[in-house]
């Protein structure tokens, strides 16, 4: 048995969500008995597959058609790579990469998926996955049966891997580039300069929500507040919508899910699109001045408060 | 040209779901259901597409599931499309069963672009699109917030986790989307009246030879309440006792 942990890069080393499903693929792994295998694919990333070897065996697909990562040539690979290891698992991060890239991998395959899984348990030598639906409102255990299971996992809900004692051999793959199809071109990525941690990779997360109304201000109370606890800055939708804040920035059902060690709402209502990405987090703080905001039902801690006020006086005492 | 808006039933975004006592279904009764919302955007583009070509094209919106999808087709009809669709289908279906029916009726009807959501509101999956663009060899752009057509060449505005990017693909494609692409328009009343008249057309999901093999199984459905309690404080300086004192973050 094998499973194969599509590994996603930053150009250094591991990303810290693939980290968390190399931790799912050892947990399942320590009970069945695979063997675990990491599959780094891109243009030039030798160096790159020598870092992520420090969680295990690596295979490196590596070719000047694989620079950008555009679905139809990722998914080829990996149902290449899949076949030729007989991988019995496969495995990543639920990001939009892996939603794009893996899902329709996993479509070249035999369509047997299951996405954004929270848990997993054992009936028997069936493994059995927990993933939310409904906006959070409904967790499920599903059970895959089909060809090359595939399955993308939270990285809200399994901690990330430690790397092992000693790194593991990187072991070149053959791309045949006539099997890839080379139709869709890639017209680059913008991405506003963001000095600040990632909304999913950061200890402490403040979160904005329509109480702020131009990006000066969403920068003066949110940003301020999450630049003095190092922390992240994130946001709800409708600031996205307005243009106010980045899309990267967009906490919930159809944004990023967070589970850090302190979130903090300001001006947020809570609507269930909205908690269904940061309900998990370990403590939640919800600043509003509105007393019956749906928000309160999911802190443990509620100050009703205009967060124009609050804010400044958080600042100051943090200082 | 001819564009394919596949839309699925699901229950109102603004009401509590609960499980039933079956916990392998959401309680139905009395659910008011809409279209996806991400398919509403969807189709509203593929209106959009249509508008920009002087009306030179012809959007049809898919439904695969029970007689009741009529009632979303009929929106569909209302806010503008051409023709509307159900492939009848009374088991339940996983995504890779819904692509295999729509990779039939792509078959079918041969349209140059399938625009659809990058995810269903009930399943949470975000399967279906990626598994369609794979069986048909279409190449693909997920989670577009632009679209720009040029003769047979699409340019789609991504949104990933690190920012857009900008994907140029040739027709025949599939195209999945997300909120930000447009906001879908409300049905004028003479046009909810007009689309009560036209005709649905029906295809019997057996017609189509797909075998109907589940590959994701639901064996328990529970509903999630929040656990928590939460502690009002009166104040910015109680607020940050509290969190140094109740919890290590600061
Ligand atoms: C299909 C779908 C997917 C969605 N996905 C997401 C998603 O991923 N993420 C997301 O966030 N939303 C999502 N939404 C939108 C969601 O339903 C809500 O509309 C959104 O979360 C509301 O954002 P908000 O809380 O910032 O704004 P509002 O709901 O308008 O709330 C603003 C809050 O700020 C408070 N306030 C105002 N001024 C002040 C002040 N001076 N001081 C203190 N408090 C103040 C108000 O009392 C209010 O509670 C989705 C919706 C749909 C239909
Ligand atoms: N039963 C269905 N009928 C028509 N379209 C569907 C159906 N199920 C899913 N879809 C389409 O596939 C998209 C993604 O669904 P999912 O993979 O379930 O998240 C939806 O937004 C719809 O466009």
């Amino acid at each position: 048995m094998r499973i194969l942990v599509i590994a996603e890069t930053d150009g250094v080393g591991l990303r810290q969500g693939s980290r968390s499903a190399v931790q799912f693929a050892r947990e399942v792994a320590a009970k069945n008995g695979a063997e675990l295998q990491l599959l780094v694919i891109g243009y030039d990333q030798r160096a790159v597959a020598e870092q992520v070897a420090a969680y295990g065996p690596v295979l490196l697909a590596d070719a000047p058609t694989l620079e950008h990562p555009i679905a139809e040539r990722y998914a080829t690979v990996i149902a290449q790579a899949a076949n030729n290891t007989h991988a019995s698992l496969i495995c990543a991060a639920a990001t939009t990469y892996a939603k794009d890239v893996l899902v329709r991998a996993a479509g070249l395959l035999g369509g047997t998926m299951a996405t954004e899984v929270v848990g997993h348990e054992w009936s028997g030598d069936k493994l059995l996955l927990r993933r939310p639906m409904y906006a959070g409102a409904v967790t499920a255990t599903v059970t895959l049966s089909g060809p090359f299971p595939t399955v993308t996992v939270r990285s809200s809900a399994y901690p990330a891997a430690e790397p092992l004692p000693a790194p593991e051999p990187v072991t070149a793959i053959d791309v045949d580039a006539n099997l890839i199809p080379v139709t869709t071109q890639y017209g680059g990525l913008a991405s506003k300069a963001n000095t600040r941690p990632d909304v999913t990779e950061a200890r402490i997360v403040v979160s904005g929500g329509r109480a702020f109304k131009t990006t000066e201000e969403f920068e003066q109370y949110v940003g301020a507040l999450a630049d003095r606890l190092h922390g992240a800055a994130g946001t709800s939708r409708v600031l996205v919508d307005a243009g106010i804040v980045p899309n990267e920035l967009q906490v919930g059902q159809t944004g990023k899910i967070v589970a850090p060690e302190l979130y903090i709402a300001l001006g947020i209502s809570g609507a269930v699109q909205h908690l269904a990405g940061m309900k998990n987090s370990k403590v939640i703080v919800a600043i509003n001045n509105d007393p019956d905001a749906p928000i309160f039902e999911v802190a443990d801690y509620g100050l009703v408060a205009d967060v124009r006020e609050a804010v400044p006086e958080l600042l100051d005492k943090l200082a | 040209m001819k564009i394919l808006v596949p839309i699925k039933r699901v229950p109102d975004t603004d009401q509590r779901v609960r499980v039933a006592d079956d916990m392998l279904h959401v309680e139905t009764a009395d659910m008011p259901f809409v279209v996806n919302p991400f398919d509403a955007i969807a189709l509203e583009e593929a209106i959009r597409i249509r508008e920009a070509r002087s009306g030179d094209a012809e959007v049809v919106v898919i439904g695969v599931g029970g007689e009741e999808y009529e009632q979303e087709l009929r929106t569909g009809l209302a806010m503008g499309a051409d023709r509307a669709c159900v492939v009848r289908c009374d088991t339940e279906l996983d995504p890779w069963n819904v692509a295999c029916i729509l990779q039939q009726m792509v078959g079918r009807e041969s349209p140059a672009l399938v625009l659809m959501g990058k995810q269903a509101v009930d399943d949470d999956l975000g399967q279906t699109g990626p598994f369609l663009a794979s069986l048909l060899q279409w190449p693909q752009a997920t989670f577009a917030s632009r679209i720009e057509l040029q003769g047979e060449m699409l340019t789609v505005g991504r949104e990933t986790d690190r920012g857009i990017e900008t994907l140029t693909l040739p027709l025949p494609a599939v195209v999945t989307v997300d909120l930000r692409l447009n906001e879908p328009r409300y049905a004028s009343l003479p046009s909810i009246l007009k689309a009560r008249q036209k005709q649905i057309e029906h295809v019997d999901v057996r017609e189509l030879g797909v075998e109907i093999q589940p590959r994701l199984q639901v064996l328990k459905m529970e509903s999630v309440f929040s656990q928590r309690r939460c502690q009002r404080v009166s104040n910015v300086d109680e607020l940050l006792e509290r969190l140094k004192a109740e919890t290590k973050i600061l």
